[in-house]
């Protein structure tokens, strides 16, 4: 085992039992991996490095939205790897591509390389924000970009504080579908 | 939008996260599952008038432990294909054992019987009926379970929805043994196997459609 694997199953870990800090770092870690990692495969197939950001994007709600479930039973790599290529796929049939273009891989590649080049990619998250529902849209901006806690986000938006949580969780899913959405080329 | 921005967004005021969440949603939805097929099956077919009988309680017990059996084994394989990665662990070869273990059983009972029975223990009364029902009350199981692997995270959709048509058709089976009157080893072999292997295959045939996420 890798000290990268080790160091960041300790954050996953710390992440799943809601350290926002720790949430923050592995996802700043990862990102910079699945960068390097879609650059290279998708520099491999012939396509543009362009839509390797929007990926990374997908990859990281993906991570987020699917952390409950990672087995803390087995290692981490193996799980960010699998999810990568799953988005990697899931990405190249949109854009008609086909399957045969996905080069086998190993799940260490995903870790292989740090690529901390941070770009924008083609989304703008207020805008997106914008387009959800009111009620979820009030709490991702009050907990999420405002930073207010949930009792507060919940006074602002008029919903009882599980009402926030639960708007919070629909919010980023949806988010996550207009990101994948956008994603074609 | 940065990825910084959106890793800032994902990483204010997180939640802690339920790790037993995949196993729990799974066991729960099968349960439910499992409840909802007898519903269907005692309310449609109603139970077999026959029931007290020791030979019909042996058959009963016999139909009923391939089905669990065959729900035991498909449910531990498909907790771990609702999960990244999970395809990666295990051979799914194992989830055949009770399949072959019923069809060796029937080539036993075949062989041991004069070929004039043979037919009418292959084709039984009512083969079907049992052709019809096990698929059709599988709908709703497939529907519980397709639903519970989507809150998680499948990575292989051919496979993951293959078992969940394998748990659907198992536990279908399950609930149409309480009706089914045809005691012989190679019906249950050819026409519970065979609709619940019908079931896999619309599962597998499904998974990438329903499952994608």
């Amino acid at each position: 085992m890798t000290n990268l694997e080790i160091e960041l199953k300790a954050l996953m870990l710390a992440s799943l039992d809601g350290n926002s800090a720790s949430h923050r770092v592995l996802l700043d870690q990862l990102s910079r991996r699945l960068r390097a990692y879609y650059k290279a495969k998708l520099g491999a197939v012939g396509r543009g490095v362009a839509e390797a950001e929007d990926l990374v994007q997908e990859a990281i709600f993906a991570i987020h939205l699917k952390r409950h479930t990672y087995d803390p039973k087995e290692p981490l790599t193996p799980w960010i790897h699998a999810i990568a290529r799953y988005k990697l796929i899931d990405f190249l049939r949109r854009n008609h591509a086909s399957r045969a273009e996905v080069p086998i891989d190993e799940a260490d590649e995903v870790m292989a390389h740090d690529d901390s080049a941070d770009a924008e990619s083609t989304h703008d998250a207020r805008r997106l924000v914008e387009r959800l529902p009111k009620g979820m849209q009030c709490a991702i901006e009050a907990v999420k970009l405002d930073g207010l806690s949930v009792a507060e986000a919940a006074r602002r938006c008029g919903l009882s504080e599980s009402g926030v949580k639960v708007n919070i969780h629909r919010g980023i899913k949806a988010l996550a579908a207009l990101v994948a959405r956008d994603t074609r080329t | 939008m940065k990825t910084d921005d959106l890793v800032a967004l994902l990483s204010t005021n997180v939640e802690p996260v339920d790790r037993n969440a995949v196993v729990r949603t799974l066991s729960v939805a099968i349960a439910g599952a499992t409840v909802a097929a007898l519903g269907i099956a005692f309310a449609g077919l109603g139970f077999r008038p026959d029931s007290t009988t020791t030979r019909a309680l042996i058959y009963l017990a016999i139909k009923l432990a391939f089905a669990i059996g065959v729900v035991g084994l498909a449910m531990i394989y498909l907790m771990r294909l609702a999960r990244p990665g999970g395809e990666r662990m295990i051979s799914p070869l194992f989830v055949a054992a009770p399949f072959l273990a019923v069809v060796v059983l029937a080539a036993i009972s075949l062989w041991s019987a004069p070929p004039a029975h043979w037919g009418r223990m292959i084709v039984g009364d009512d083969w079907l009926e049992c052709l019809l029902s096990i698929p059709i009350i599988a709908i709703v199981p497939f529907a519980v379970s397709i639903w519970a692997v989507r809150k998680a995270a499948p990575t292989n959709l051919v496979r993951a929805g293959a078992f969940a048509g394998l748990v659907a058709g198992g536990v279908s089976a399950m609930s149409y043994a309480l009706h089914c009157t045809d005691d012989s080893l190679p019906f249950i072999a050819l026409w519970y196997g065979g609709t619940i292997v019908l079931c896999t295959l619309a599962g597998a045939a499904l998974g990438p459609r329903l499952l994608r996420w």
